[in-house]
């Protein structure tokens, strides 16, 4: 069997998948990261996003091989060590942009890529748009919007806090 | 100290305990869990909506790498039929039709999806592959994929006993006296409608782990389910004779439901029996695909409706005739969605009086139709309230004015309606008024002009709703045909230090029941939400449970907490009696604190938990030791949620795109535990709503096949194609239940369809156009606004 040689979230792993493994497959099954997941088979769900050397990427549409060489974030790598999560991560959790959750990771990891493309700020409209690639059944995507737009005000410095869901 | 504790009681919004997990990756869903020594499942589905099966050869695929087993209807013909929850019985009294549903397909295939073989294999992949060896034989017959053509003459039997594909001849109301009422009338409006047929596509797949462990003969099943109990009792008695004991259902994280996941599949029964036949855990993790062609879909009615009106535009009468499509096989509540869930709210928050409705279910070959998030309740909602649009209308009386004429009084409750309901609490002028200012409704026609300057076509829409929930009272619906109870359990253990984890059997998958559940108990006992664990979902821990769906979580689970903390409170009285050397009358608690009446003489629960474990100064001959209590709650009555949802939507003419451009929701839901989550309900709940009215569709073509069947053809809201939706309640509180809570989970998708739909045909009405049916497409619209109807005078 082939072998694909990755670094996921900072660890590097060699392992063995057939030519026509995912790699959304290879996080799941082969190194047990369940908490990129799959919603769909047909690339429109957004739920298996997750960072392929800096890109959000469907991993349920990219073979495992074709991650030889990569740098892979997935939702798991995302706190830092002592357990501090990300400003998206903490916006969500503030402006109750989950119920589920079983979008979340995906959307978080879309969410962090489309703000981070976008120094100048996101409108409501372009954070819409921006989640073209991500459905979530539960939330109606109004906090979600609301999460993205306080955390891109994090994440480029903007603000040292996330304003409070209730300001 | 005057360290001050932030409020976390009931009426705040605390932030959700079950975020964490999700954010950081650590759920754990059903498909996130493998089993040592796991073999994998695929089923092979039909790719007919009907067919006999004249032969399966299994033996290539049986030679095929990893392959473990290959089972067929053969091997489990002599097992239980997956079991429908509910009989109806028709206009003649006799009972409905109830044809077997086997987990595997039995000589016959009745729908595309159905399962023919289930393959087990040491891998996925390998399971897959080996499936697609696997040669049947089908002779295919004419199918009879729609309400249409499973009703005429001569139409296709989807079960060979089942004349004319009837499930159930059934009805309600006085047909005399509604006569009468519409032979008295001014006017009469008559209308038309399908509700359209829609797929639920929880963003979790259904998935099941089947385990046997061969030394306790104990079945273990894993399952994305809404109610691991239910599951339990109807797998376990009904389909596998698996006593109780022997038989273990946890429904772990779940990543959403609304109504798509209550049901018992065959795919649990399939790994269940399997992992017992080959002594190895069996799982099967559905693809979205397979989710299109085998979950239970939602609505689908066709309907036609009479209103009967005086000279004032009051309703005198209600007369409707639905047809219900059921799909092929009786999923579990089926027959009750378009009966009891349905008829029954069609007096909506109207003085209606007389109502008389005929439902007609009929088996077509498709997959099976049941409860979608409202269930009945929104097919009923839409129906009244595009009615009463059309009414005013055709009357000339303004759309709210003409609600307002026939609201029910807020000095009526209870009220009685017609159609068997007793409304306790409401009222509709209030959440009307409300949302109309939110609205701004008044300013609507200025609104209109802008549009119309920038080439768009503006309208606004009401629906003024009322639902039924927090399901059920059991003697009531036992009386209607159900074939289970439908209280809730709910266990309070105080533990020796004074954390308290809660067991319920409600079941959260997206609710945030891990939080609003230990604010009831913060707020009544005193401990902090963070010492309040929640447990639910596994019929090993929790000791019984219904499960969530009809918005009962907390209306009845919650109430079943609150009973617990009464007994939990009683034996703590005693306990601190005895400690205090007071009277167990003088004893008076509040949050968390037991006093001896007008004294500073007091001891904190944790100090009467800890006397209750460690019970050496104890009234130990007149209570046991410890701290734990559980109570069974029966609702007295149904909740009644309603309120009134405002849409206003813009039509580009180019395209026929129709965007909402603002969405208010006022909704009554009773007491508001936590404003926050309540909120995240109503948006997501309209959402869907919007959904309905104006995208998702699911259509089967002549011979059967679906063609919306896969997410690529059926439309799901995206978040581009929705508005910020404000949301505000106005509470009158339930009467019958402890907690004054009527639920929250289905108002969005019940009020909501009708407001965009009334809104639509608002900014078409000088096309004159008199109704559009759902959902409201670009391409219907643009036929609309090109066929040439223009009657507005330019
Ligand atoms: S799983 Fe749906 S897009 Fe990847
Ligand atoms: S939170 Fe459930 S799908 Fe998004």
């Amino acid at each position: 069997m082939p072998q694909v040689t990755l670094t996921v979230n900072g660890k590097t792993s060699t392992v063995e998948v057939e030519g026509r493994t995912l790699l959304v497959e290879l996080l799941r099954e082969k190194l047990r990261l369940t908490g990129t997941h799959v919603g769909c088979d047909t690339s429109q769900c957004g739920a298996c996003v997750v960072h392929v050397n800096g890109d959000s990427v469907k991993s349920c549409t990219m073979l495992a091989l074709q991650a030889e060489g990569a740098e892979v974030t997935t939702i798991e790598g995302l706190a830092k060590p002592d357990g501090t999560l990300h400003p998206m991560q903490e916006a969500f959790r503030e402006y109750h942009a989950l119920q589920c959750g079983f979008c979340t990771p995906g959307m978080v990891m879309s969410a962090i890529d489309l703000v981070q493309k976008h120094p100048q700020g996101l409108s409501e409209k372009e954070i819409r748009e921006g989640l073209e690639g991500n459905l979530c059944r539960c939330t109606g995507y109004h906090n979600i919007v609301k999460a993205i737009a306080a955390a891109q005000e994090v994440m480029h410095g903007r603000r040292s806090e996330l304003a409070s869901a209730a300001e | 100290m005057n360290a001050v504790t932030p409020f976390e009681g009931i009426g705040a919004s605390v932030k959700r305990k079950e975020d964490l997990r999700f954010l950081s990756g650590r759920g754990q869903y059903t498909d996130d869990i493998n089993r040592p020594g796991q073999a994998y499942a695929y089923i092979l589905r039909s790719p007919h909506a009907h067919a006999r099966i004249a032969g399966i050869d299994t033996a290539t695929a049986a030679a095929m790498p990893g392959v473990l087993a290959i089972y067929t209807g053969a091997d489990t013909a002599g097992l239980g039929s997956i079991p429908c929850g509910w009989q109806i019985h028709n206009k003649d009294g006799s009972p409905m039709a109830e044809p077997r549903h086997p987990m595997l397909a039995e000589g016959k295939v009745r729908h595309v999806g159905d399962q023919v073989a289930v393959v087990i294999a040491e891998s996925r992949a390998q399971a897959k592959d080996a499936a697609e060896a696997i040669g049947v034989d089908y002779d295919v017959l004419p199918a009879a994929p729609t309400l249409d053509a499973a009703q005429v003459p001569g139409a296709p039997l989807v079960h060979d006993g089942v004349a004319g594909n009837i499930c159930y001849d059934w009805h309600i109301g006085d047909k005399a006296v509604n006569d009468a009422a519409f032979a008295a009338a001014a006017k009469i409006v008559t209308f038309e409608t399908t509700n359209n047929r829609l797929v639920p596509n929880a963003m979790e797949p259904r998935a099941a782990i089947g385990d046997y462990d061969t030394t306790t003969g104990e079945y273990t099943l894993f399952t994305t389910s809404q109610n691991p109990h239910v599951i339990r009792l109807l797998m376990g008695a009904f389909v596998l004779q698996i006593p109780e004991a022997k038989l273990r259902v946890v429904a772990p994280d779940v990543g959403g439901g609304f109504g798509s996941k209550i049901y018992h599949y065959a795919e649990e029964a399939i790994v269940t029996w399997a992992a017992g036949k080959l002594g190895r855990p069996v799982k099967w993790t559905c693809e979205r695909t397979e989710s299109f062609m085998s979950d239970a879909h939602g609505r689908d009615h066709i309907t036609k409706c009479s209103l009967a009106l005086d000279a004032n535009g009051k309703f005198l009468g209600l007369r409707v005739h639905t047809q219900a499509n059921m799909g092929a096989y009786l999923s579990t509540f089926a027959p009750c969605v378009p009966t009891y869930l349905y008829a029954t709210l069609l007096a909506g928050v109207y003085t209606t009086p007389t109502i008389y409705c005929e439902v007609t279910a009929v088996f077509t070959n498709t997959v099976p139709v049941d409860a979608y998030r409202g269930a009945g309740r929104p097919e009923a909602t839409y129906l009244l309230e595009r009615l009463v649009d059309i009414a005013a209308a055709e009357t000339g009386i303004d759309r709210v004015e003409i609600r307002r004429r026939n609201f029910i009084p807020n000095d009526a409750f209870p009220y009685q309606t017609p159609v068997a309901l007793q409304y306790d609490s409401g009222n509709y002028t209030a959440t009307l008024d409300a949302a109309l200012q939110a609205a701004d409704w008044a300013g609507f026609e200025a609104r209109r002009a802008e549009a119309a300057k920038h080439g768009k076509l503006r309208g606004i829409g009401c629906s003024t709703y009322l639902e039924a929930c927090g399901i059920a009272p059991s003697a009531v619906v036992g009386s209607l045909g159900a074939r289970a109870g439908l209280y809730e359990v709910g266990t309070i253990r105080v533990h020796p230090t004074g954390s308290v984890t809660v067991l319920t059997g409600a079941h959260s998958h997206g609710q945030g029941h891990e939080t609003t559940f230990a604010q009831l108990v913060a707020d009544r006992l005193g401990v902090p939400v963070a010492q309040v664990d929640v447990v639910h979902g596994d019929t090993a821990k929790v000791p019984f449970g219904m499960g969530t769906y009809g918005s009962r979580s907390l209306a009845v689970g919650g109430s079943a907490m609150f009973k617990a903390m009464d007994k939990i409170i009683a034996k703590g009285r005693k306990i601190a009696a005895h400690l205090m050397e007071a009277s167990v009358e003088d004893i008076e608690f509040d949050r968390g604190t037991f006093r001896v009446a007008g004294t500073d003489r007091t001891k904190a629960l944790a100090e009467i938990s800890l006397a209750a474990y460690v019970p050496h100064n104890y009234p130990i001959e007149e209570l046991e030791p410890g701290l734990e209590e559980t109570a069974f709650y029966d609702p007295k009555n149904f909740t009644y949620p309603g309120g009134c949802h405002i849409a206003e939507i813009e039509i580009d003419p180019e395209t026929g795109k129709v965007s909402v451009v603002n969405f208010t929701a006022v909704d009554d839901v009773g007491r508001v535990i936590n404003p926050m989550i309540v909120e995240g309900q109503v948006q997501g709940g309209v959402a869907q709503g919007i959904g309905q009215a104006l995208l998702e569709h699911a259509v089967y073509d002549a011979d059967g096949q679906l063609l919306s069947g896969s997410m690529m053809d059926y439309t799901m809201p995206r978040a581009d194609d929705l508005p910020l939706v404000g949301v505000a309640t106005h509470t009158t509180l339930c009467t019958h239940n402890p907690l004054g809570v009527k639920g929250c989970g289905e108002v969005g998708a019940i009020g909501s369809p009708p407001a965009v739909m009334n809104a639509v045909v608002d900014a078409l009405k000088s096309y004159g156009v008199r109704h559009i049916e759902m959902p409201a497409t670009p391409a219907k619209i643009w036929g609309i606004l090109h066929a040439g109807r223009k009657l507005a005078a330019e």
